[in-house]
């Protein structure tokens, strides 16, 4: 255990030197909050039948979308991990005496979260005093906040998890930029990332509850703004729990395979 | 052919403490400390010259390199080479000099090496005919044939670096700047780049300046060493004559038949020491060589004497010792 | 210029050495901009137009700033990636060099899997302006060259800037975004659908709308008046590039003063 939190804590104090970099992220993802709340309140200025989720809960989610990016996105790329994958360095992990699933598990979760604390509270503190009708609504009630917080680190575990395997699956193809991006871009569309998934149509919303992908970001940003409500949050956080469970486990008997072919092949 | 007068430059570094704390810290107030990198450099080099120029890591050769090559702009002082000042009109400067970064790849990595030469042949405008010729001459003397129609990606590091200074040498420069040419190359590849570069300047009349922290590049190559640490310059002269200045220290090597008790010996040190052999150092400034003998001669019963000249490299380090770098 | 195809031509040879990875990362670049239309598509499916643009009018916007930055980027690539360049010093060789910095770093990188970005706007272009929003006649033809040509430079312009700002810091880069992946998904849709201040901002300070949104008035006919200023509004796309290379050479000043 002492391991991985050190690996954690050197990963913040790295993502922390970044504070320039920190500031310009703020900047940037406010402004693209603001233009995506404009587009879709262009959308809703001449609509005549009602949406299924209101403006002010679409605004709720781009912002929560905008300041959790970092929890949510899921091509984070970490570069040394791909490297060491890559160039064969791998045998020096392998020599450490803690499981390489949970020490690279560290090391991501570290990095999100070392570039979300410097983001997500100033864009927080920011949205939630924006002049109406931009501003971030406080949520529906207590019981929704306790929710979204419990199903945002859940849904982080997630993202983390659903990551993993994407590395894991550089051993396989060695040459990782095409496949993943493939796979990130595709994954991020099934998490509501382009369009919020309330607003897409039946069929590709019945694909999207299906996988695990808007468990990670849809699902949290719903229950905040009181889309979901509280009975169905609770169901929805036990979903996640079972994806969890299921992703680690497929993950870790993946990365148990990879790096037995890794030892035979030498490198 | 280079004039280099009071040459200073002093850089801004950040400071950073470690612990999550002083990340924290760091977030709000920054600290910087200066960094003098070169402070009143200044010598002269003729043309035809190669010149080794030598100093620990982070003493400023790389800087002065690059004032030297126009990449960098000093705080105060003056260059000259061929009448040029490096750092104002740069591009038509450039073309007299070439510069090999010993670390680093001028050659695409993908492509055979002919494809990176030809693009260096209209980079630097050099007509056909004349590109021709230099190509033939460089490919005979550095032994390329078999290599230039190969990927960069599968060559050896000899091989490359071989290719690397060809690369550097196509538009025919005056002056050839090498940084650490020789690093990380076997023995065999070192021997073959040393050959070249005093061919090229023999034959060519190609001034060099060379920076290495292999000594073996000096004494083969260099006639003259400038030597500098922590931005200053600490020497600046003959090989030859630092030879003479440590020439008096000698290494003695004794060996002689068992004798359990340590030796002492007047006027030498002894620097290492067993019950069958010893050795010894002696500045024969100081001490006559005959008197160590005798005084050895009259506690054990010596079987065989080597007596050398420091190496080099020793002298060098003595050098640095000296100026306590 | 003919340097320049010189080094198009070797980075193509290069990057053709591994043939696999090309295809699967352009079919990667294919699949970027299809999910942002794919999403465009669902939104006028249900909401049907955005004050008063049809969905085929937003599609021939969206393939033209598209179609500018795949060209973008694939062409001043180096600029995108400078941090990079200078990071490993391979800055510093293009200083001992006799020619523009500006080349050599355009030189430096093309990036052609682009290629997939650019099939998709492509398509989504050729269906747009198959959909007869309006008489097409040669002259707008060549305005619709021009706004992606101008595009191109805008992109570009930006690139550079961002460059620069890597001879100061490497860090804060991410702000560059604003004006390149904001700047498109911005111009994506017709100007005139956001806030005063966004609009003024996109046609006075980076001319995004003078490239797209005021010259896709004339080519939808919708121009009240002489056509003229509309046609030749991408003008100003171009003279956005002269700012941008003074401020470039300013900062490689900067950096042979520094050498950080």
């Amino acid at each position: 255990m002492k391991a991985y939190i050190s690996v954690f804590k050197l990963r913040l104090t790295y993502g922390l030197q970044y504070r320039t970099a920190a500031l310009a992220g703020v900047a940037t993802q406010f402004f693209w909050g603001f233009i995506i709340i404009m587009v879709f309140e262009a959308f809703y200025s001449g609509t005549v039948t009602d949406p299924p989720i209101t403006l002010k809960q679409l605004i709720t989610y781009v912002w929560l979308q905008q300041a959790f990016l970092a929890f949510i996105m899921l091509w984070f790329r970490d570069n040394e991990l791909f490297q060491l994958i890559t160039s064969g360095n791998i045998a020096y992990e392998l020599c450490r005496p803690s499981g390489l699933y949970g020490l690279w598990y560290a090391k991501l979760l570290a990095q999100r979260l070392s570039s979300a604390l410097l983001r997500s509270l100033p864009i927080l503190a920011v949205a939630l005093l924006l002049p109406e009708p931009y501003r971030l609504p406080l949520p529906a009630d207590p019981a929704a906040f306790i929710m979204f917080v419990l199903a945002l680190l859940l849904g982080l575990f997630l993202i983390v998890s659903l990551s993993m395997l994407m590395y894991i699956s550089v051993f396989v193809t060695l040459s990782p930029a095409g496949s993943l991006l493939m796979f990130g871009v595709i994954g991020e569309f099934l998490a509501g990332m382009v369009i919020p998934v309330p607003l897409m149509p039946d069929w590709l919303q019945s694909i999207v509850y299906v996988l695990p992908f808007r468990w990670t970001a849809d699902f949290p940003f719903r229950v905040y703004s009181g889309h979901i409500g509280t009975g169905e949050a609770l169901i929805g956080i036990a979903i996640q729990i079972v994806w969890l469970a299921l992703l680690i486990t497929i993950g870790k008997l993946a990365m148990a395979r990879v790096l037995r072919n890794v030892v035979v092949n030498g490198g | 052919m280079i004039i280099v007068k009071g040459l200073s430059k002093a850089y801004q570094v950040a400071k950073r403490s470690p612990g999550v704390k002083e990340a924290m810290k760091a977030l709000f107030k920054r600290e910087y400390k200066v960094v003098e990198a070169l402070n009143d450099i200044s010598f002269t080099i003729e043309p035809g010259e190669i010149v080794g120029y030598i100093g620990p890591n982070g003493a400023g050769k790389s800087t002065t390199i690059k004032v030297m090559s126009g990449i960098l702009v000093p705080d105060v002082g003056t260059c000259t080479v061929m009448g040029f000042t490096p750092w104002k009109d740069r591009v038509q400067y450039v073309k007299h000099i070439g510069v090999v970064f010993g670390q680093r790849s001028q050659l695409w990595w993908d492509v055979p090496v002919i494809d990176s030469f030809e693009l260096l042949r209209d980079i630097y405008k050099v007509p056909e005919q004349e590109y021709q010729s230099t190509l033939a001459l460089l490919t005979e003397t550095l032994e390329l044939q078999e290599i230039i129609h190969m990927p960069v990606r599968q060559l050896s590091l000899g091989q490359r670096m071989r290719c690397e200074i060809a690369a550097s040498l196509l538009h025919s420069p005056s002056v050839l700047f090498l940084d650490e040419p020789t690093i990380g190359l076997d023995a065999v590849s070192k021997i073959a780049v040393r050959r070249f570069i005093r061919t090229i300047n023999e034959e060519k009349g190609v001034t060099v300046i060379l920076t290495t922290h292999d000594m073996n590049d000096i004494e083969a190559l260099a006639n003259r060493i400038i030597l500098i640490g922590k931005g200053k310059l600490l020497y600046d002269g003959s090989l030859s004559a630092i030879r003479s200045q440590f020439g008096t220290l000698k290494t003695m090597t004794v060996v002689y038949s068992h004798h359990a008790e340590p030796l002492k010996v007047e006027g030498a040190v002894i620097e290492s020491w067993t019950t069958e052999r010893a050795v010894l150092s002696v500045d024969t400034a100081q001490t006559v060589i005959s008197e160590v003998l005798i005084s050895l001669s009259q506690q054990v019963e010596i079987l065989d004497v080597a007596i050398d000249t420091l190496p080099i490299e020793d002298m060098i380090i003595q050098l640095y010792k000296e100026h306590q770098l | 210029m003919k340097l320049y195809g010189k080094y198009i031509e070797i980075l193509f040879k290069s990057q053709m050495q591994y043939r696999t990875s090309f295809w699967l990362l352009a079919f990667g670049q294919f699949l970027i901009p299809f999910s942002v239309f794919a999403g465009l598509y669902f939104m006028f499916e249900r909401f049907g137009q955005i004050k008063g643009w049809e969905f085929s009018e937003v599609a021939l916007c969206f393939s033209i700033i598209h179609m500018s930055y795949a060209l973008s980027e694939c062409f001043a690539r180096g600029f995108d990636s400078f941090s990079a360049l200078v990071g490993n010093g391979d800055f510093d060789r293009f200083l001992v060099r006799p020619r523009s910095t500006v080349l050599q770093v355009l030189g430096s990188k093309f990036e052609f899997s682009r290629v997939g970005k650019l099939v998709q706007s492509i398509i989504v272009l050729g269906w747009a302006v198959s959909q007869q929003l309006a008489d097409w006649t040669m002259l707008k033809g060549l305005v619709l060259l021009f706004m992606i040509v101008s595009g191109v430079f805008i992109f570009t312009g930006i690139f550079i800037l961002a460059a620069t700002m890597c001879f100061w810091t490497v860090q804060g880069l991410e702000i560059a975004n604003i004006f390149t992946d904001g700047g498109r998904e911005m111009a994506q849709y017709p100007l005139n659908i956001y806030q005063k201040w966004v609009t003024r901002f996109f046609t006075f300070i980076i001319p995004f709308g003078c490239v797209n949104y005021l010259p896709l008035l004339y080519l939808l006919d919708k121009t009240t008046g002489n056509p003229l200023p509309y046609m030749l509004a991408p003008i100003a796309g171009i003279l956005f590039i002269v700012p941008c290379l003074l401020v470039w050479h300013v900062g490689v000043r900067h950096y042979r003063s520094t050498g950080s």
